[in-house]
């Protein structure tokens, strides 16, 4: 419980509709989208400007507080999940497109602003935001650049991070921090962004992002190519990549997670087929054509028993539709759904995809995969029910050996959804101990009072 | 105050419901409230949140709780968009019954279910006891949209603009009625629903009418009631029940083929709530009904073939057609309405954008958070008015309620109408001035 002054302080500070102190207001901002424990938070804000923002994040400084900044609360890895009496931040407030220039492709928003309203906005102007996270209809930019968020285009147009050219955010004490900038290029300083995308807040608070924007390609083809085995799917895979073609979306979907897609959708998905590849590519008329039919040859090369190329806009739709509702389909089977998204070289998929099979039959869990295969970042996605103690703990079991399979192919443990809670004790298998080290002293350096989002990627200092 | 240990045992009642919530958060991309506030207590995740802390024990403040489930206009945005099905209507409704079951109901609702909307005909008798005296404080302000506004202040109606009360409500002009099937081979129940009865008489006759030129029997029995919505959504769940098992008694043992309304929450009261919520001595009946129960639009082109491609003019009055949250999101019917207007060649349908973006209303949401529901529904009032058209239709007389409210108080010149008023004048000639 926070005294009484100290709320009017903030109330003063941030605006008296801006702090939320009722228990039931705080319940609601005591988890995120990862199927991790609740935590209450002692305090809500919900600043309506910059000014409101520096002077929440300066007073949790000067009073000890932890701070945990939250966008849409929408990631998977509990990166918002806030400490035992922290304050959470909540950006929505903050939600103005400021610039889209289409002139020089850039365009400059505040953090809470909602990322496919961004996409909208820059299309509408000619202009291509690529970065789709499964969570764009409301997920923030903020969050997006918080946790370097990925999506369908990885493979050909990379992550939230290949997109933010520069950074305003305030550091501990509220300080306005300026890095990176509007131009195409800039070498001035050090890369204080590529620091910031991906901290999850423990670094620093955004204010202000300026992200790059891109020509909208001319043309797409879209196809979907069924498998008999799952591996010469994921060795059609490999293939396109050896083949330096780079489709802008390339993804998987198992047996399972097609019989689910289509008891709940009835797309027409084949539900005997072992595995489907959904693939798309794009760009000037005349690539496409001929990208296409060498994506299509490849496939046939590989074993495809059969190739089905979106004729028109429609068809086009159908099949992303198919892509889009793998989640919800999942989701329905079981109460809880642990989604995750270890990540390996795009050649070693056809090992990860056995992998994980293996270890669903080892741990007798129900797991479907599907994902952005093209990029190597599958999601096995394992079913269950988080009450039944007996099975969540095989879950736990699972999840760690994933992790090691993916590690021992070469791999990391996150493509897209962060370090957070969920796998900072995993984080040093990836790195090793110094780079835990380095990483603290960072820390340490930048939040000496360890307030900014404590507890998430490298867990508590020593 | 009952115990909270009772309270806890029947929010578990709710648990298998609440477990299919993952937490994902896509109901912020829809919830019509939450766009406005950006408070997570006011969209559905953060609503399941706060009752499951209820039923863990993690959280010990019922009123709390209660406050935020009434922040919601019921309108199912989020229902309809949900990756994991959470029946969240059901799971409110319930909830709020519990709660007021627990906490009891404010003083002020309980007397109006209990001794008005329980008795259909104390509360006709008191509605037309308004209409004869309501010249006294309020004042016509749209001669087009047909509203009024208090002539001095009221507590009660703001600075609404609100429709009147019609001089000669329905159950007046028709008290009942008892046709056989004429060519069409059909016959209808018809239940009239307390809006379309005291404030919308006119959209009931012009359903008759057309009903009557198709051919289509009508069974309109004396004495309906409410359809128990606004006492269901406040928790009320003993005057919903005498309400349900009111009108089962009127209508279940007569015969006819369907039972239609012109009110969408209506519709979606007897279809989907009714079987769901009723008392289980009545469940086999209501859900007999509810199968049994259409929107009048959906029966008329589907059943009665009414539509088709309709000869409309390019250059006709321009109208536009408003979703109504408990016909689309609750129902799935959103193209017959719009056949139905088709049918009138006087008419060019004209779309808005965001046509089933909830308009604000939510029943008694409209009278406990009327800045929030008018905030919401400026934004409606905003896309019909982007059309430039003469006409909005609705298939629900909440929704004529709320929109002809904010486009009054915009100063809009444009009528507020039901599609089967736009579809009998096209054959009814002394209904062409709209």
């Amino acid at each position: 419980m926070l005294s009484p002054a100290l709320i009017r302080e903030f109330k003063a500070q941030v605006g008296e509709d801006a702090v939320f102190t009722a228990a039931a207001d705080l319940m609601t901002y005591s988890y995120d989208a990862a199927p991790l424990e609740p935590v209450t938070p002692a305090l809500v804000v919900r600043p309506a400007g910059s000014d409101a923002l520096s002077r929440a994040v300066r007073l949790c400084n000067q009073n000890g507080l932890p701070l945990t900044v939250r966008g849409a609360g929408t990631n998977l890895s509990g990166g918002t999940v806030p400490p035992a009496g922290g304050v959470v931040i909540v950006t929505n407030g903050l939600n103005r497109i400021l610039e889209i220039n289409a002139e020089d492709m850039y365009a400059v928003v505040e953090p809470g602003v909602v990322t496919a309203k961004f996409a909208a906005a820059s299309q509408a102007q000619g202009l291509f935001y690529p970065p789709d996270p499964g969570s764009q209809a409301v997920s923030t930019l903020g969050g997006n650049v918080a946790e370097n968020a990925g999506g369908l285009r990885g493979l050909k147009y990379g992550v939230t991070r290949d997109y933010v050219m520069g950074l305003e955010f305030f550091d501990v004490n509220g300080e306005p921090i300026k890095t990176g900038s509007r131009t195409v290029k800039c070498a001035t300083g050090y890369n204080l962004a590529g620091l910031l995308v991906g901290s999850e807040g423990t670094l620093g608070v955004f204010d202000r992002i300026t992200l790059k924007l891109i020509p909208l390609p001319a043309a797409q083809r879209a196809m979907v190519a069924v498998f008999d085995q799952a591996d010469r799917a994921s060795e059609t895979v490999s293939a396109i990549i050896a083949a330096h073609i780079v489709p802008a979306t390339l993804e998987f979907m198992d047996n399972f997670t097609i019989r689910a897609v289509e008891d709940y959708s009835r797309v027409g998905l084949p539900v005997d087929a072992a595995a489907l590849l959904l693939i798309e590519v794009d760009g000037h008329p005349a690539q496409v054509k001929e990208d296409a039919e060498r994506v299509e040859a490849l496939c046939r090369q590989h074993g495809a028993a059969s190739i089905r190329v979106a004729r028109d806009a429609a068809e086009r739709t159908k099949v992303w539709e198919a892509r889009r509702s793998a989640l919800s389909a999942l989701a329905k089977l079981r109460p809880t759904l642990v989604l995750e998204d270890a990540t390996v070289p795009r050649s070693k998929i056809p090992a990860m995809v056995q992998a994980v099979n293996d270890i669903g039959r080892q741990y007798r869990l129900s797991i479907g995969t599907f994902g952005h295969a093209g990029d190597g970042n599958l999601h096995p996605t394992i079913l269950t029910d988080k009450r039944d103690k007996a099975e969540w703990e095989r879950v736990e079991q699972a999840i760690a050996a994933i992790f090691d399979r993916a590690l021992a192919l070469g791999g990391t443990l996150s493509g897209e959804h962060g370090t957070g809670i969920a796998k900072a004790c995993f984080l040093e298998k990836e790195t090793g101990p110094a780079t835990i080290l380095y990483s603290r002293r960072i820390k340490k350096a930048l939040d000496p009072n360890n307030i900014l989002n404590p507890g998430k990627i490298i867990a508590a200092a020593p | 105050m009952a115990d909270i240990r009772k309270l806890r045992r029947l929010m578990r009642q709710l648990e298998e419901q609440l477990v299919v919530c993952m937490r994902c958060g896509m109901c912020q991309a829809v919830c019509p409230v939450f766009a406005q506030t950006g408070r997570e207590a006011d969209v559905a995740r953060g609503k399941l949140v706060l009752l499951d802390g209820l039923m863990q024990e993690m959280l010990d403040d019922p009123e709390g709780v209660r406050d935020r489930l009434q922040r919601c206009l019921l309108c199912g945005s989020c229902a309809a968009n949900c990756p994991s099905g959470v029946n969240v209507l059901e799971i409110f409704l319930k909830a709020r019954a519990i709660l007021a079951g627990y906490l009891g109901l404010p003083p002020l609702k309980r007397a109006v279910f209990r001794r008005l909307l329980a008795h259909p005909e104390t509360l006709d008798r008191v509605v037309e006891f308004g209409a004869v005296f309501q010249k006294l404080f309020a004042r016509p302000v749209n001669e087009i949209v047909g509203t009024s506004c208090a002539r001095f202040g009221s507590p009660l109606l703001a600075d609404r603009h609100f429709r009147t009360l019609a001089a000669v409500p329905l159950h007046r002009r028709r008290p009942a009625l008892n046709t056989p099937a004429g060519a069409a081979g059909l016959r209808v129940g018809f239940f009239v629903g307390c809006l379309i009865d005291k404030l919308f008489p006119n959209v009931a006759e012009a359903a008759l009418r057309v009903l009557e030129h198709h051919g289509v029997g009508v069974f309109l029995p004396e004495g309906q009631g409410c359809c128990g919505i606004p006492a269901i959504s406040s928790g009320d769940t003993q005057t919903f029940n005498d309400l349900v098992r009111r009108n089962l008694e009127k209508f279940d043992s007569a015969g006819f083929d369907l039972l239609v309304t012109c009110c969408a929450t209506c519709t979606s009261t007897i279809k989907k709530i009714w079987p769901s919520l009723c008392d289980d001595d009545l469940a086999a009946r209501a859900r007999s009904l509810a199968a049994r129960t259409m929107d009048i639009s959906q029966f008329l082109v589907k059943r009665v073939k009414v539509g088709g491609p309709a000869a409309a003019a390019a250059n006709g009055r321009v109208i536009t057609f408003h979703d109504s949250c408990h016909l689309k999101k609750s129902l799935g019917v959103y193209a017959e309405p719009r056949d139905l207007i088709r049918a009138n060649p006087v008419y060019t349908l004209k779309e808005m954008a965001a046509c089933d973006d909830c308009c604000g209303m939510g029943g008694s949401f409209n009278f406990e958070h009327y800045g929030l529901s008018a905030r919401i529904g400026r934004l409606k009032r905003d896309s019909i008015a982007a059309t430039g058209c003469a006409v909005v239709a609705t298939g629900c007389p909440a929704c004529m309620l709320q929109i002809s409210d904010m486009l009054s108080r915009a100063g809009d010149r444009i009528a507020v109408r039901h599609p089967v008023e736009i579809y009998a004048e096209s054959f009814s000639a002394e209904g062409r001035k709209g």
